[in-house]
């Protein structure tokens, strides 16, 4: 696939001058909007997740005029819903050290260098408000006797930083959004739409006015207007088919927005999770993520020899590789997400995978039964050992856990500048839908806070700033017609189709397709043979797909095929953008550029940017780079040797 | 629906404890019979307390009855379709026992009172004492009369079983650390008062009172 | 395995619906329930016959969006697992299953197994809540909270909304959802200041919803995939009638 490399772009709106007072400096030069204005002026938030939830309920407070989206029965079922392991914030309550500058330090270094040093300074700073305005919402985080917040370390953190709730942080979280959602839903600032999907982007003189969407039970195709458009529509992971994400999770909505002039960043920054439950079959659905936490007790292992089938119990400790351990003695079991699940794909591709087609590795909690006893550990995990035995069958106080990596976060998404403001003026991308905090790889507990952070506080001083100059009119009808006779002539192309391939099982074989070609580990010729790929099945979709029903009614299938139809065209671009950059960074492996001992080697000189792709209707994606610079975490190689 | 229970409940311990009289001596029965009404005398008219009681008690009653019938009128327009298959999970216990138990109470109600307060459906007729009519209803050639009291009893015990402790929770005064209390509490006033119930006229039928 | 189901099809909400036969062959019991849905719905797509509508997403328990009433009981026999979870080892090869919408008036069947649980959302809208505006909140230590009402707070805060509460419910009272909302909030101190307001609020809503009055059968308990106790209703009760006699 060609390509052509456009001017580079450089994100303006981050004021200058010490770090520290980057955010402070922004707020008070946003303009603000007189009270009695904000009525009139309207916000359409696509998504109810930590991200548009948050968003929708602090505009509506404010005063806003929201319209709220989303494709669920109810804004509470958002994939934010299924977070489990926690969120972090920079509070320092535990005294271990903790301060927004090591969470700053941290998130850079863990992003591998590859994000924006005042994002993510932001997002540290903020992350403590986050857990305040949660706790003032009745958010039950969990608490220690003395009635103070707990926290833990997760996912390689060396301090204490990780608030939680149980195992349903995200759901805690959510439902705090939802109600204060729900609140302005109430008082009348905010207007709900469930099983309403955004299928396009009205824009008119070059901002974005408005969106089409289709309600889903009727089939009716709508157009709702105003005077910003924000998308949370969160990650793009179920372009593998199989990921830890929600069956409805989808990149329709930002990839349509990218069709329409919005850059895409960083599409192939993907993060594979090392703890999921492994594969059954032919049919599997979708993959279940076992909380990372449980690395914390539990010990990775594969047998010592190929082939070696004798049951776990039976296999002595000498005769076992405890791999995480052997190659990282410092940070063992819990090194991070990315190496962790290239080295679980590593053994297997050795043939000493377990489980059901060798794709899976041990996470044992023999000795930690043994040393804190199993009450202890039933204590701290009891419920993933349930849902772990409620899923397979088998029990792992019993027998290790078979886990396995699967596609679980997108780091990248649409381009975004410090306001949160995509390339299209007054569409705004909030939450996991845009690329902006994690850079190449996201630290564990991150999205939540990062979610959370764009919604309550961030967008709503950055999109009153771009409010300040609306009302902006009358949207031109010509410009509205566009849009929905796009939008309907597609659904009416997918509907005439009726070929012999369900739109499933493309969907499965795409998936398929990425994992293989895109996935934990690329080459150039795998990227290459992908893009070969994808546009032969694409071009099959469109001339053999089968979608059974009509518009006017509830069509499960024609929503899926919609869905699928825009996962072709993002699989492409993530590919290519995987080939061009010929480094490997973060989530992003590229095979050629390792160093001796197989850990991912950047390359700081070529790459040292952001990738932001623009969408040009000839088919010929333009590349701009907008360069990154560190002037307070040194680059530094990762090492967690 | 609690409220007028619990009146209830209060007076059918009363209710039980004057019946067992009966194991004391006719007369002593006869005597609490009449002691309900000429209490309070004679600062009160004749049968002041008694008419208040039964005031109250008719009152509850009927709202009770209005309580449960506006509940199941609720609950039929709650699910206007039925399922196809329907399995309940918790024993399905309370809910049948309560309604079509309740309906026997009523049924048992009337002629009860028909039997033992008015006498019209008792042998020995309106004019007579409270124990002769006892000791006649319940006379051994009249075994299907004990019968019916047993089942009506047991009946009420059962609906007492689930009622008081539902009782504590309509009202608000359940907690999970009080359950299991509650349970017993409830099972074990409901047993003491089949117990106390049955204990006349199966003595009588018995032979063991005569 | 190999299966016969007997599932509700009701094509919209004016369509008065009926029980259709389908066989299902080569079932994994590794699949879950509805997986065996997906291998027989791909089957009908292709025979050009209108696939099963289900609601469904997040497939791992937790949003509440999967849900049905599976030989009678709400998601299934198999205790604390919503449907999504549930998997076709539980079943016997040869086996009949009934498969239904949840069935209450204020969920009127959009399609299939799909019902419209929007009156969820009103009873939250209703006063489920805190209010407090973003960015006004003291800092989250300056108010301890013993961890006992933390966790019981906790306890009744997992409830995923699914609604089989209701479905299960003879009386198709919506007691447990409301009661679970409000005692999550009752037992925090930030809940307090709207504590009875609240519950005098989401309590008429539930009732102007046209959910039946509970009679406390502990139908709901039983099948509440994340196992709310029955106390909550007791402290919704408690709550409801303090505001009432206020
Ligand atoms: C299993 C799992 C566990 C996780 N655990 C953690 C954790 O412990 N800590 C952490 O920090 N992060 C965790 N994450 C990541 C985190 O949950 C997500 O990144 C985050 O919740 C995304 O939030 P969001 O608001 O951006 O989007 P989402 O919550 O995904 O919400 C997307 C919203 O957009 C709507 N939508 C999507 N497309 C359309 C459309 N076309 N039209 C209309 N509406 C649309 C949806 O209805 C939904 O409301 C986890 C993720 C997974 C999968
Ligand atoms: C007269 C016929 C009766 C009918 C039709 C009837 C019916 C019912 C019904 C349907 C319930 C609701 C179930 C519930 O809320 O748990 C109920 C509850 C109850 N009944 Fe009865 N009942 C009758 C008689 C009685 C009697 C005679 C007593 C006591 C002596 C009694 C005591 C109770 C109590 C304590 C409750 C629980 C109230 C609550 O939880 O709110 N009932 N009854
Ligand atoms: S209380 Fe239980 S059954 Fe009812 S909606 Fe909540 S989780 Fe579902
Ligand atoms: S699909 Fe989310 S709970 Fe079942």
């Amino acid at each position: 696939m060609k390509y052509a490399e456009g001017s580079p772009i450089q994100d303006t709106k981050a004021p200058e001058g010490p770090i520290e007072d980057r955010w402070e400096k922004r707020k008070f030069a946003a303009k603000l909007v007189n009270p009695a204005n904000k009525r009139k002026l309207n916000v359409i938030v696509v998504g109810t997740g930590l991200a548009g939830g948050s968003a929708a309920a602090t505009l509506g407070e404010l005063g806003y005029n929201v319209k709220s989206f989303c494709y669920q029965d109810t804004p509470r079922r958002a994939h934010s819903i299924a977070a489990q392991g926690g969120i972090n914030a920079a509070k320092n309550y535990r005294g271990d050290g903790d301060s927004v500058y090591r969470l700053f330090y941290d998130t850079v270094k863990g992003g591998d260098f590859r994000s924006r040093e005042s994002n993510v300074y932001r997002l540290a700073q903020v992350s403590v408000n986050i857990i305040d305005q949660a706790v003032a919402q009745g958010v039950p985080f969990a608490r220690e006797y003395g009635g103070l917040l707990d926290t833990r370390s997760f996912g390689g953190a060396q301090v204490s930083r990780t608030f939680y709730a149980r195992g349903q942080t995200g759901q805690q979280l959510l439902l705090g959004a939802y109600q204060a959602l729900e609140r302005q839903v109430a008082a009348g600032t905010v207007e709900m739409f469930t099983r309403h999907e955004m299928l396009d982007l009205i824009i008119d003189n070059g901002r974005a006015r408005g969106v089409i969407v289709r309600d889903m039970v009727t089939g009716e195709i709508e157009r709702h207007v105003a005077d910003a458009v924000v998308l949370a529509t969160g990650g793009y992971g179920n372009v593998f088919f199989l990921s830890t994400n929600a069956k409805g999770c989808n990149t329709t909505a930002i990839w349509r927005a990218h069709e329409r002039g919005a850059y895409f960043a960083n599409p192939c920054y993907t993060q594979i999770h090392p703890t999921c439950i492994p594969v059954s079959g032919e049919y599997q659905s979708k993959l279940t993520l076992m909380s990372e936490s449980l690395r914390n007790d539990g010990r990775v292992w594969v047998p010592l020899r190929k082939g070696d089938d004798r049951l776990p119990g039976d296999i002595p400790d000498d005769e076992r590789d405890y791999y995480l351990e052997r190659i990282y003695p410092a940070f063992g079991n819990l090194v991070p997400r990315d190496i962790a699940s290239r080295a679980a794909k590593n053994v297997c591709d050795e043939g000493r995978g377990v489980g059901p087609g060798g794709l899976g590795v041990y996470l044992d909690f023999r000795d930690a039964i043994g040393r804190l006893g199993r009450d202890a550990v039933e204590k701290k995990y009891g419920n993933l050992f349930e849902m772990y035995e409620r899923i397979t069958g088998e029990n792992p106080y019993d027998q290790p856990m078979r886990i396995y990596p699967a596609v679980h976060y997108t780091m990248g998404g649409l381009w975004v500048d410090y306001d949160l403001q995509s390339t299209i003026p007054g569409l705004f991308v909030i939450g996991e839908a845009n690329f902006s905090d994690h850079g190449a790889n996201r630290l564990g507990a991150s999205a939540l806070m990062q979610g959370l952070a764009d919604g309550y506080f961030v967008l709503p001083t950055t999109l009153g700033d771009y409010l300040a100059a609306g009302p902006f009119g009358e949207v031109n009808e010509e410009a509205v017609a566009e849009a929905e006779a796009k939008v309907t002539s597609r659904i009416e192309r997918l509907l005439a189709v009726n070929g012999t391939r369900t739109p499933d099982s493309f969907h499965r074989e795409l998936g398929r397709l990425m994992w293989d070609y895109c996935g934990m580990e690329r080459t150039e010729e795998s990227l290459r043979k992908a893009l070969e790929r994808i546009p032969e099945l694409r071009a099959e979709f469109w001339a053999n797909v089968k979608v059974s029903g009509a518009n006017e009614e509830l069509n499960q299938v024609l929503e899926k095929a919609g869905r699928v139809a825009d996962f072709f065209d993002l699989a492409e671009l993530m590919c290519l953008d995987a080939l061009v950059r010929s480094e490997s960074c973060g989530g992003h492996f590229r095979a050629e550029s390792q160093d001796a001992d197989g850990e991912a080697l950047r390359d700081d000189e070529h790459f040292a940017h952001v990738s932001a792709w623009e969408h040009s209707p000839e088919g010929e994606p333009v590349l701009h780079k907008e360069p990154l610079e560190y002037d307070y975490v040194k680059m530094s190689q990762r090492s967690y040797k | 629906m609690a409220v007028t229970g619990a009146v209830m409940v209060l007076f059918l311990v009363g209710h039980m404890l004057g019946n067992l009289k009966i194991f004391i001596s006719r007369d002593s029965f006869n005597d609490y019979a009449t002691a309900l009404r000429t209490l309070l005398e004679p600062l009160a008219p004749y049968r002041t307390l008694l008419t208040i009681v039964e005031v109250v008690l008719a009152v509850s009653v009927v709202l009770h009855i209005w309580a449960a019938i506006s509940l199941s009128r609720r609950a039929h327009a709650a699910r206007p379709v039925k399922y196809a298959a329907k399995k309940s999970q918790a024993g399905g216990y309370a809910t049948h026992i309560m309604r079509y138990g309740g309906v026997t109470i009523v049924l048992f109600l009337v002629w009860h009172l028909l039997d033992l307060t008015f006498g019209v459906v008792n042998p020995k007729g309106p004019v007579s004492t409270p124990a002769d009519r006892m000791i006649a209803g319940f006379d051994p050639s009249r075994w299907w009369m004990t019968l019916i009291y047993l089942v009506a009893v047991v009946m009420v015990g059962l609906h007492l079983r689930h009622g008081i402790w539902s009782a504590f929770q309509t009202l608000g005064w359940a907690n999970r650390n009080r359950y299991k209390a509650l349970r017993t509490g409830a099972a074990l006033v409901s047993a003491v008062l089949v117990i106390g119930f049955l204990a006349p006229p199966l003595a009588i039928t018995f032979g063991v009172v005569k | 395995m190999n299966l016969t189901l007997k599932v509700w099809r009701q094509s919209g909400p004016s369509d008065s619906g009926r029980m259709v036969k389908y066989r299902v062959e080569e079932v994994s019991p590794d699949m879950s329930f509805l997986e065996m849905l997906d291998v027989l719905n791909e089957r009908l797509i292709l025979e050009g016959d209108d696939p099963i509508a289900f609601d469904h997403d997040c497939r791992e328990g937790i949003c509440g969006m999967c849900g049905m009433v599976i030989n009678g009981v709400a998601h299934g026999e198999q205790v604390a697992t919503t449907t999504c979870q549930l998997h076709m080892r539980h079943f016997e090869d040869g086996a009949t299953i009934t498969i239904e919408p949840w069935r209450a008036a204020p969920f009127p069947v959009v399609k299939d197994l799909v019902v419209d649980r929007s009156a969820f959302d009103r009873i939250i809208q209703a006063g489920g809540f805190v209010s407090v505006p973003a960015g006004s909140a003291p800092d989250a230590h300056s108010l301890p909270v013993r961890k006992e009402d933390a966790d019981s707070a906790f306890d009744a805060a997992t409830c995923i909304g699914c609604g089989a509460c209701v479905a299960a419910c003879p009386n198709g009272s919506a007691s447990l959802f409301t009661a679970a909302k409000i005692t999550h909030l009752s037992l925090l101190p930030q809940g307090q200041p709207e504590r009875l307001s609240r519950a005098k609020a989401m309590v008429d809503q539930m009732d102007a919803e046209g959910f039946g009055g509970c009679t406390n059968t502990g139908e709901c308990t039983a099948v509440c995939p994340k196992g709310i106790p029955l106390d909550t209703i007791a402290q919704m009760n408690s709550d409801y009638l303090k505001a009432n006699a206020k």
